[in-house]
């Protein structure tokens, strides 16, 4: 044995050195490639400065009156849209969701669904925002479309692979006393996924109020709007007063959501 | 199990007892009346009109759309490499913070249960709760539009998402190789190094790795909003009505998403 070190390091993350370098190298390299395409405005920058601070003082001092009306107004809209189109997006995703289980779909209609679940998930909500304003107008029921179609791509999916986890032994076990498509659905499917789709459709519940605080910038109506317009005013303690109560609102869903999973799970 | 019997007195099975039944049904009742309630609120305004219009209207707008100006590519490269740049290193940014926070946080390395994990706690939830484009809308009006703010905006939404996905995995550390890199007589930060950190490796990775995949989905729009990236073409195009130059854009997006989806997936699959 020559002077070989006998302290031990740990075993790198990619084994293959050439690789690893090489993804070092890269990394490196791209950093330095990127920040130089980052245009930085230092005078625009310092003045910011200020508005940030007033930005914070409005969070320490939040101004909830002397918009108040525009707020409440803002926030009916989006508590409505949250309730309404997480409610049809959960109608509409059972069946998306069962057409897009391999197990227990026709492949014409698997096809369909799962097309169909890629489109409405690669999307943003704010696009389809955007053009179900120009298709249908102004106001929540653009914005209540656009969280019921997100809906139906995010619980569809979760939904689907869920369906095609579960159990056969059963299914197996209904279809074996003579039970029809149905009856296999309600007896052996359904009771599996149930706690499941519970606890995500609560999930959604949250996003889809956070989601209508964005679509209401492209006017889709909600919060959003409200918020829009107080920044455009700098009106940084409305803004802010706005900002805590979204903040609160997806608090409350969120700790109501874990009670609600708990009860089921 | 619930029986009941029949008039020829066989027994029936059911599901639930009546009582049960029947506050299942009130349930559902309640979640109806919520439904009109809330629909009937929210379609206060709604001019049917125009949602009647709408199936004319998409015809119209799909045929303006098509086909895609090619052409417009040539101003698009520099936006789209912009809105990576935005989802790369806001990912980063919200990473450098994201994991001292987490620590901080998690119930087996927080220096202080009582005052410091709150304090964590209150931060990732602001974060979580706001959306990145709502970010860049108040980073706009702060700083300007311009690349810095969407990776800024990227970055604040990120922090609480990687934070509290990071915070939980520690939570759910193996405790023995802690407890045996302890028993060598380990600093606290040999134990962190040495003990947790290579526990949580695997998840860190694939946490970061998702969320910069959600990046570039969210960094594709903040430019609406004038944060920088793609979004920005997008939003002069609607609004000068430029339906071709849309419809390009829409594709361009679609495609980053796909490919961006694929890449993450290829790199959580190597790691995991």
């Amino acid at each position: 044995m020559s002077a070989v070190s006998r302290r031990w390091t740990p075993p790198p993350l990619i084994a293959n050195p050439v690789l690893r370098y090489a993804i070092y190298g890269g990394v490196a390299l791209y950093l330095v490639v990127a920040f130089g395409t980052v245009e930085l405005n230092w005078a625009r920058m310092s003045e910011g400065v200020v508005r940030a601070g007033r930005l914070f003082a409005g969070f320490l001092q939040p101004d909830f009156t002397s918009r108040w009306d525009d707020i409440q107004a803002g926030l009916l809209e989006s508590l409505t849209m949250t309730v309404t189109s997480t409610i049809v997006g959960i109608i509409l995703s059972v069946p998306f969701g069962i057409g897009a289980a391999r197990n227990i779909a026709p492949l014409p209609v698997y096809a369909f669904c799962r097309a169909f679940i890629a489109v409405a998930r690669s999307l943003q909500e704010v696009i389809i925002a955007i053009f179900l304003v120009v298709l249908f107008g102004f106001g929540p029921f653009a914005g209540f479309l656009t969280l019921a179609f997100a809906t139906i791509g995010f619980l569809a999916k979760l939904l689907a692979e869920d369906i095609e986890d579960i159990d056969p032994a059963p299914l197996e076990a209904i279809r074996a006393t003579g039970a029809g498509w149905w009856q296999v659905l309600v007896y052996a499917v359904l009771p599996q996924v149930a706690p499941r789709l519970i606890g995500l459709s609560m999930y959604r519940v949250d996003i889809n109020f956070r989601e209508s605080a964005v679509v209401g910038i492209v006017g889709a109506g909600g919060i959003g709007a409200t918020l829009n317009t107080a920044m455009d005013r700098y009106e940084f303690d409305s803004a802010a007063a706005i900002l805590l109560i979204i903040i609160g609102i997806v608090l409350a869903c969120e700790y109501a959501s874990g009670f609600i999973r708990a009860k089921v799970q | 199990m619930p029986v009941s019997i029949a008039q020829d007195g066989t027994k029936l099975w059911q599901r639930r007892t009546s009582r049960a039944e029947w506050l299942h049904y009130a349930g559902w009742f309640a979640l109806l009346l919520l439904f009109v309630f809330t629909w009937q609120v929210m379609t206060r305004d709604t001019i049917w009109a125009f949602v009647l219009d709408a199936p004319r209207q998409a015809a119209d707008i799909g045929s303006r759309m098509w086909p895609p100006r090619w052409s417009y590519m040539s101003a698009v490269w520099k936006p789209l490499w912009d809105t990576i740049n935005m989802a790369t290193l806001g990912t980063l940014l919200a990473v450098a913070v994201a994991v001292p926070l987490a620590f901080l946080t998690a119930r087996n390395t927080t220096p202080s249960a009582r005052f410091v994990r709150p304090v964590g706690l209150l931060i990732i939830v602001s974060s979580r709760s706001i959306n990145a484009i709502i970010w860049a809308l108040v980073l706009v009006t702060i700083l300007g539009p311009g690349v810095l703010a969407g990776i800024l905006a990227i970055a604040l939404r990120s922090i609480g998402f990687i934070a509290k996905l990071l915070y939980e995995a520690i939570e759910e550390i193996n405790i023995e190789p802690v407890e045996a890199i302890r028993a060598t007589g380990a600093s606290p930060q040999q134990v962190l190094a040495w003990g947790i950190w290579p526990q949580i490796t695997p998840a860190f990775a694939g946490i970061s790795v998702f969320r910069w995949d959600i990046n570039i989905r969210e960094a594709t729009v903040l430019g609406l909003v004038g944060a920088g990236g793609i979004g920005v073409n997008l939003e002069s195009s609607l609004n000068t009505l430029a339906w071709p130059q849309v419809t390009l854009l829409l594709l361009v997006i679609l495609g980053t998403v796909v490919v961006s989806e694929w890449v993450s997936a290829k790199i959580r699959h190597a790691i995991i």
